[in-house]
């Protein structure tokens, strides 16, 4: 599988199970469809931008610091509507892009 | 008390062919290959050691030597130099290669990828050989050199024939355990599907995974036309395997599959699951 379509898919997996755990906040489990869309979603862009990263850049560090970088930056757009759930944004959100950008560089095509 | 094979090299030395007039000087044997024996000899103009090879038996038979001439590739000792003997015998000086004989390199752990990368490498110089119109009939892992630093030589191409000769010879020449069948027989058919079914017979004793051994399996079919129609489509179901994917010689069950899935994504398996572990544990906390 391309390193490309393997991020992606890995972007998105984790951005759906992402999603999900909002239905333990009982505050928000009425917008759990969104939630769970959004979240996949950006997990999908993720996987896209640093799966094309690790085509061009051949690099294990570099490769994971840009994934937890690009999964952050998105975590902070999703914060930026959503103020006070840091913890709960940021966390999970940077994770995800430092899984992704990890997998991406040691898959082997 | 001095051991057959020492005595044999005693008594081959004593009757060491006279080099007088030719550049080299020999030093010791290095083996018996097919058609000859192989002296380490010393090239005294380019003060270097060379692997000797004195054709024995058919003086006029220049057919190694012509072959290796012609097949320059990495994978394939090279011939440096070719002459006569004041005794009238043939000679050529090859690369000396240094490091194991497979067999012997087998025998050391080495785990089943690297044998495997080994085994491709075998493939890749046969291929060549084969593209060259060449078979050499003769595969066995006592044929093959691990050099010191992981370079892998096919040697001994003392019987290999031009296809078009080989198809019309029914002269059994070879290595039982490693010989196909219609070689066995003397057919008059035996092309490059001989080699692949050596290759086989190799491959079965390089890992006992189920694949692997699927492979060699149908590379040893008793049946050219149901072995793998190419050395080419024998590595690639290696490559397949080795790089986790389904082998076209091995049908799959759902176990077999989920297992190699697991294999081949090993790490991200696991640090989904870390993940899903850790947000498990965020929650847990924010519960609490």
């Amino acid at each position: 599988m391309k390193k490309v379509m393997f991020a992606t898919l890995l972007g998105g997996f984790l951005g759906v199970f992402d999603g999900l755990t909002a239905l333990f906040t009982p505050e928000v489990r009425d917008q759990i469809v969104g939630i769970v869309i959004g979240s996949t979603v950006k997990g999908l862009v993720t996987g896209v931008i640093v799966g094309f990263f690790a085509t061009k850049v051949h690099s294990l560090v570099l490769g994971t610091l840009f994934g937890l970088a690009v999964g952050a930056f998105f975590a902070y757009l999703i914060l930026l509507g959503n103020p006070g759930h840091t913890l709960n944004i940021m966390l999970p959100g940077s994770l995800v892009g430092l899984i992704v950008g990890y997998t991406a560089q040691t898959h082997q095509t | 008390m001095i051991s057959e094979p020492a005595l044999d090299r005693l008594s081959a030395m004593f009757r060491a062919p006279d080099v007088a007039g030719t550049r080299y000087e020999l030093v010791s044997i290095l083996g018996r290959g097919g058609m000859g024996i192989v002296y380490l000899a010393r090239d005294t103009v380019l003060d270097r050691e060379v692997a000797l090879k004195i054709v024995e038996g058919s003086a006029g038979d220049t057919n190694e030597a012509r072959i290796l001439a012609r097949l320059e590739h990495p994978g394939i000792v090279p011939v440096h130099d070719f002459g006569q003997l004041p005794d009238g015998r043939l000679f050529y000086a090859m690369k000396r290669v240094r490091g194991d004989r497979l067999d012997r390199w087998m025998a050391a752990p080495h785990d089943l990828p690297e044998r495997l990368g080994v085994f491709l490498r075998v493939c890749d110089a046969v291929a060549f050989a084969h593209a060259h119109g060449v078979i050499h009939r003769d595969l066995k892992p006592e044929n093959v050199m691990v050099g010191e630093f992981g370079e892998v030589l096919v040697l001994d191409w003392g019987v290999a024939r031009q296809m078009q000769i080989a198809e019309c010879k029914l002269q059994i020449v070879g290595t039982a355990e490693f010989m196909a069948p219609e070689q066995a027989r003397g057919d008059a058919t035996v092309d490059h599907r001989a080699d692949v079914y050596a290759l086989g017979a190799m491959l079965e004793s390089f890992g006992e995974v189920i694949p692997v051994l699927a492979i060699a399996r149908k590379a040893r079919s008793a049946d050219p036309g149901a072995r793998y129609q190419s050395v080419q489509a024998l590595a690639a179901d290696v490559s397949r395997y080795l790089a986790g994917r389904a082998v076209e010689a091995h049908r799959e069950t759902v176990v077999d599959r989920l297992a190699r899935f697991e294999r081949r994504y090993r790490l991200p398996i696991l640090l989904v699951l870390t993940y899903l572990a850790v947000r498990a544990l965020m929650l847990w906390f924010v519960r609490v």
